[in-house]
């Protein structure tokens, strides 16, 4: 193949992964911008939502569209009650302390795990696409729907960037960010904030999963994957940053993509864990992070 | 200080005592060696045959695993309402290896210190099998292998492994070999995954596909834990006539689809290994480009109007229907070029042990010569899957081999190799090792 259209290629797949990893991402991001806990259970929220979206899909029969529509409304919803149930019976009791949180997620992350493979079982199994379509583009095929990942994923992505800095619900939660104590002193309720946001982090995995999960089948092993991207593009977009997220999740995708694509997928994981490394070396608050106060 | 390090659980005088731990087992041994104690007196006799099954119950091999359990339970049954091993009942202890070459080893310890079982039987992945080996040998426990994988036939294992219900790979790709070479096209590319049998693929393939005209002109190894495929197709060079695909783990049918979307149907001819969609549905949305493209199997998934008695029997006791799927559920499909070999060799175990006339542990040696005694199995209810040649020296079996064409969204077989296509000379001589 000549080097214009693989480029093209290259570039697509980049694409697809980047529009997955910024939603998975930014939940990352929100979680630890507004309540400072680093979330090491991210990723099976994530695999949470593909898991649900594959049993929504499944029930429901009759054209896959249909079925693929309510796992994208069902599956977030479930992950979100999930999360906010976690929330309140773990996050809350330990008080948010940042080594507990840790420690805490990591036992979510296995509970969920362990559940999934109990009730779902072991298997990889595939979700119907919506849609059905093969771009013929000159050189080769491509998916439609892939593409239609990338649009999903942007409108997704605006209407988090508009919940945030349009509404006065993004108002609390940035005021929460800013500072909980003073929040807390103009009588918002930091702790039904901390809630909604950890939920709204999950569900933002989830949503994720669901649009993955036609290209991709449901697997309880399926959520490590996006938990290191994530962190990867969180370190290195900045935490809390949601346009350090994109920029930094379009940056790793389209690397990934391309360099996995001329030369071995192996570099280019090789290389993002190297940008990990000089970001955190040289600019530890990230691209467009600002320093801890 | 260590004055004050007293015991939290025991209070102090009346922790164990060496006389009266002496005492309590001298009892225990007492009733042991009294006439009266029934169970050892019969262990002879009526004890049953115990066999360890490293099953790949979670992990990637999870699909495969289900579906060896399945046909173990199904051979168990069948040799038990047949009178058992030696007028002993068989019994299958099962535990999961999680598809992870570290537990693998650890299942084979447990199996042979814990469980204290007769073999153990049952693995698949070659990565599992390799890392089980060496704790296989060195606790002496003989470890009859369904993998396909060469690892058994390189030599580089140890006398007390044998994989004699299945061709190997280096076998299965050199039956197939000159067939592609004079019916699809003389200049192929492999898609395989990068591992020990992904790389089987790789150095086995070209011989006699080559001395039949043909060439390898691309090479595409994937690593193992790859999700998306896309990116690896550009890879693929442009003269390519025959792409020859096989692929194993949760991916599978992401990698067939995108193989779809890439080329659409005007791409080079396939030839896959049906590893690449073991436990998929042929007809699942997306597969439609497959239709007139052609599939290794070692065993037809789909029954084929030829088959004999001793396949319909063998479908029937292990559960699936003519399509392949399991009877309780048409989704559920087998890994069916796979798992007749827990069959075969479950009947080939209980074969040597009436030849070695073994009676338990002590014997494990005798069954390891036993087993090298066999050259050749007849096919019929014991080996449906057809006849085989067994070499000794290599621990491995020789069958035949089909190459089907999906058609209709099935595949049916339109030639089957003879069990010479494959073989070869053997390159190692596990019985001069010392048991």
């Amino acid at each position: 193949m000549a080097f214009g259209p693989y480029f093209f290629l290259a570039t697509l797949e980049g694409l697809v992964m980047a529009a997955v990893l910024a939603l998975t991402a930014l939940g990352l991001s929100l979680v630890f911008g507004v309540m400072r806990v680093v979330n090491v259970a991210h990723g099976e929220f994530f695999m949470l939502g593909a898991v649900l979206a594959w049993a929504v899909a499944s029930t429901i029969s009759g054209y896959p569209a249909l079925g693929f529509l309510a796992a994208l409304i069902i599956s977030p919803l479930v992950v979100g009650a999930v999360a906010l149930a976690s929330e309140r019976l773990v996050l809350k009791r330990v008080n948010y302390n940042p080594e507990a949180t840790i420690v805490a997620t990591i036992g979510i992350l296995y509970i969920i795990q362990q559940l999934a493979l109990t009730f779902y079982g072991p298997d990889a199994r595939p979700v119907v696409a919506p849609f059905d379509y093969r771009i013929r583009f000159p050189w080769f095929g491509y998916s439609a729907y892939k593409l239609s990942v990338i649009a999903a994923s942007a409108i997704v992505l605006a209407a988090t960037w508009y919940l945030l800095s349009r509404t006065k619900i993004g108002l609390i939660m940035r005021a929460t960010q800013f500072d909980a104590e003073t929040a807390t002193a103009f009588g918002i309720p930091v702790d039904k904030v901390y809630a909604g946001v950890f939920a709204l982090g999950a569900m933002l995995a989830a949503v994720a999963a669901v649009l993955i999960v036609p290209i991709q089948q449901a697997h309880y092993l399926m959520g490590h994957d996006p938990l290191l991207l994530s962190f990867i593009v969180v370190i290195i977009g900045g935490l809390g940053s949601l346009r350090g997220t994109i920029v930094a999740a379009l940056l790793i995708g389209l690397s990934d993509g391309i360099i996995s694509v001329f030369f071995s997928p192996t570099l280019a994981k090789i290389i993002a864990t190297m940008a990990v490394a000089l970001v955190l070396v040289f600019r530890p608050q990230g691209l467009f992070g600002v320093s801890a106060r | 200080m260590a004055d004050k390090r007293t015991s939290l659980l025991l209070p102090k005088k009346q922790g164990l005592t060496r006389r009266g731990a002496l005492k309590g087992l001298g009892a225990a041994a007492g009733i042991m060696a009294a006439p009266g104690f029934v169970r050892y007196a019969q262990a002879q006799s009526s004890e049953p045959i115990r066999i360890g099954f490293q099953a790949h119950r979670t992990g990637i091999g999870a699909a495969y695993g289900r579906w060896y359990e399945r046909v173990t339970t199904a051979a168990a049954a069948a040799i038990n309402d047949a009178g058992g091993i030696n007028g002993r009942p068989l019994e299958i202890v099962t535990e999961d290896d999680g598809t992870d070459p570290k537990r693998g080893a650890e299942v084979v310890e447990k199996f042979a210190n814990q469980h204290k079982t007769d073999v153990v039987f049952g693995t698949l992945f070659s990565h599992v099998v390799v890392g089980s080996a060496p704790a296989a040998g060195e606790l002496k426990i003989p470890y009859y292998v369904v993998s396909e994988g060469y690892h058994v036939a390189s030599g580089n294992l140890n006398r007390y492994v044998f994989q004699p219900g299945i061709t190997d790979v280096k076998a299965q790709v050199r039956a197939v070999g000159p067939w592609i070479a004079d019916n699809l096209g003389k200049k192929i590319t492999l898609v395989f995954p990068d591992y020990a049998f992904g790389h089987d693929h790789r150095d086995k393939f070209p011989e006699k596909y080559e001395a039949a005209g043909g060439k390898v002109v691309g090479l595409v190894p994937i690593p193992p834990t790859e999700t998306s495929f896309t990116r690896y197709l550009p890879q693929i060079p442009s003269e390519t006539e025959v792409i020859y695909h096989v692929m194993v783990g949760p991916g599978v049918l992401t990698f067939v689809k995108e193989l779809g979307e890439f080329y659409g149907s005007s791409g080079p001819k396939l030839f896959g290994f049906l590893d690449s969609l073991e436990a998929v549905d042929i007809a699942s949305p997306g597969l439609e480009f497959l239709e007139g493209s052609h599939f290794w199997e070692a065993m037809p998934r789909y029954l084929q109007p030829d088959a004999s008695d001793a396949v319909k029997a063998y479908r029937a006791a292990v559960g699936v229907d003519d399509n392949g799927a399991s009877v309780n559920d048409p989704k559920d499909v087998s890994t069916a070029s796979h798992m007749f070999g827990c069959w075969e060799t479950l009947h080939i175990i209980k074969h040597a042990m009436e030849a070695a006339d073994y009676q338990g542990p002590a014997d494990r040696a005798k069954l390891v010569e036993a087993t090298e005694a066999l050259t050749s199995f007849a096919a019929g209810a014991a080996h449906p899957q057809g006849d085989k040649v067994f070499n000794a020296k290599i621990h491995q079996s020789f069958g035949h081999q089909h190459i089907s064409q999906v058609s209709g969204g099935k595949l049916n077989v339109v030639h089957t190799t003879s069990i010479e296509d494959g073989m070869y000379e053997a390159e190692a001589d596990y019985t001069t090792m010392s048991l």
